[in-house]
């Protein structure tokens, strides 16, 4: 073992675990426990607010496996990364000050309690929390696996250790802190993070003899590398463009990106966070898959693209410092599974527990329920990781785009068209995620373009289409009052 | 419950200002993104120039693109976004 790489690891855990231990206090003051625990009580301010939304989104793929495609495809999977810097403002833009309003008045903890006044549908509900449980599982199940490896692969450990070293100090702040503890760790999380890629870069840099003679190295070994076509001249303009849709305007339909635009305090917050937001997203994007392309000439030869990140930090950095960078992409990973676990134990005991199996539960139920629900879906979820069925892989692939599919237009539209009713709602979902389903196995990036395109566009049309056609009679209610 | 819906209507016509911004901007970064990446790129590596040790295409795209747009959102949010109450009157917030 290195124990001078590991030791800056392990620090960063222990603070990890000190903040979730110090936000437990809030959940144990509090008088609106679910407020609390699923939304800190909308007490985020501007730089919480942007780094918790920067560290859920920013995850395994921005450290690992990014880097990794960045330095087989050269600059073109740079240009197609700067994609993301339109989630640093359009999110918060869009969604913006009428989403914050409107949950407000709906008292809306969860994106589904918000989807569930507005609509007044119990199909919209179930399809909704369906949809969250099972892709969120999935996707956090894949997260895990990847830190695991990240942390056998840097210790050394067998990968059942690590596992449950790296899940045993995820759970435990998320069970006792709630949305508090797992918003001040992303942001801890989050400057891990721009501070790794910072160092890493710089770094890199200087291992390569500068700018210009990495961008001559790399046009040497093959001039395809620094065009905006890919190594194999394979990125079209219009799949590397669709790319826009999947991971710039679409997160607009990711729930766990959504709920965080109602946990802000005040259009202050909101505004600081936009502005530090896009600031940090735009380098943490730029930089990790600039290091993926000019890690090449650093370091030629390396075969699997997921171990570009942490070969080039233990080659180019001392031992102490490549620690503190590697903490980077593990801080990448619990900030995201974190975000997803608390976001499915608010699907669970929020939507489906206390509109369904127990309406008028008391606080104390409440609260250990909601304590074991997170401890339980957490432990699933390592059973999982520990030999992962297919099946959890396979939904995986499809739970970004599929969340989009599903989500986008009942938000968007919830908030911006009074006609939009629930048949739209309903449509629109069955139909975005049935067609990104069948188009992923059957048709994959029709027309050139990434997959979520088509499914995007059909679930827009059904949603206009079913609206208008089946109109609800009782006006929508904006405001309840 | 003074003046009940008039505020409400005004804070909502920020929002929806706020998101169209929002939009626009999307749309503008896209372009310069596009122009500039396939304007200045597509043409055979070779001919191209440099900019800082970068070429032309990416330095614009994405280097410049990324500076231009956080100056576009700061010179945005400071002087084209409104702060609004986000609670009804009585509510808890300063």
């Amino acid at each position: 073992m290195n124990w001078a790489v590991i030791t800056p690891l392990i620090v960063f855990l222990i603070i990890i675990f000190a903040v979730g231990l110090w936000s437990n206090k809030s959940v144990l003051t509090t008088n609106s426990f679910l407020e609390e625990y699923f939304l800190g009580e909308r007490q985020m301010g501007g730089f919480i607010l942007a780094m918790t939304m920067v560290a859920t989104y920013g995850s395994a793929s921005s450290f690992i496996g990014g880097p990794g495609v960045a330095y087989n495809q050269g600059l073109g999977w740079v240009l197609l990364a700067m994609a993301q810097l339109a989630t640093g403002y359009f999110v918060l833009m869009v969604l913006g000050k009428k989403f914050a309003i409107i949950a407000r008045q709906y008292k809306a903890i969860t994106l589904i309690d918000f989807l569930k006044e507005r609509y007044h549908s119990k199909a919209v509900v179930i399809i909704s929390a369906g949809s969250i449980i099972i892709f969120l599982f999935s996707s956090m199940t894949a997260q895990w696996i990847g830190g695991a490896r990240l942390v056998e692969s840097l210790t050394g450990m067998p990968y059942t250790t690590a596992l449950l070293i790296f899940a045993f100090s995820v759970l435990v702040f998320v069970i006792v802190g709630g949305f508090r503890a797992v918003a001040l760790t992303d942001t801890i999380q989050g400057v891990v993070m721009f501070m790794g890629t910072l160092i890493l870069l710089i770094a890199t840099i200087k291992a390569g003899g500068g700018v210009s003679k990495i961008i001559s190295d790399l046009a040497a070994e093959n001039p395809n590398l620094i065009s905006p076509f890919g190594a194999g001249r394979t990125l079209t303009p219009s799949y590397v463009s669709s790319f826009w849709i999947l991971v710039g305007v679409g997160v607009v339909g990711l729930p766990q990106i959504t709920v965080r635009a109602m946990s802000y305090k005040n259009s202050k917050a909101m505004h600081n966070a936009i502005i530090i937001g896009t600031i940090v997203v735009g380098f943490i994007m730029l930089g990790m898959h600039l290091i993926g392309v000019f890690a090449r000439p650093v370091l030629p030869g390396v075969k699997v693209g997921d171990t570009v990140m942490p070969l080039l930090s233990m080659k180019v950095l001392p031992p102490v410092v490549a620690g503190i960078v590697l903490a980077a992409p593990m801080a990448a990973i619990m900030s995201t599974v974190d975000a997803l676990l608390i976001l499915v134990s608010s699907a669970l005991v929020k939507d489906i527990y206390l509109n369904y199996i127990k309406p008028n539960a008391g606080d104390q139920q409440v609260k250990k329920v909601s304590f074991s629900v997170t401890a339980i879906t957490g432990i699933l979820v390592i059973l999982l990781a520990l030999s992962p069925p297919d099946l959890i892989i396979w939904l995986n692939l499809f739970s970004f785009g599929g969340l989009e599919s599903v989500f986008i237009w009942p938000v968007i539209f919830g908030l911006y068209w009074n006609k939009g009713n629930k048949n739209g709602a309903i449509t629109s979902m069955i139909l975005g995620m049935g067609s990104y389903i069948l188009l992923d196995r059957f048709y994959p990036n029709a027309f050139g373009l990434h997959t979520v395109v088509i499914p995007i566009v059909l679930s827009f049309a059904g949603f206009i289409v079913a609206s208008l056609v089946m109109p609800q009679k009782e006006a929508v209610k904006e405001l309840k009052v | 419950m003074k003046k009940q819906n008039h505020p409400l209507d005004k804070r909502f016509e920020i929002a929806h200002r706020e998101a169209l911004i929002g939009v626009i901007l999307v749309i503008f970064n896209f372009i310069w993104w596009y122009g500039f990446a396939y304007g200045l790129g597509s043409k055979k590596v070779e001919d191209y120039t440099y900019v800082l040790g970068l070429p032309a295409w990416f330095f614009y795209s994405c280097i410049a693109g990324f500076v231009l747009m956080v100056i576009i959102v700061i010179f945005t949010v400071k002087y084209l976004f409104k702060d609004v109450p986000f609670e009804e009157e009585g509510g808890g917030s300063k």
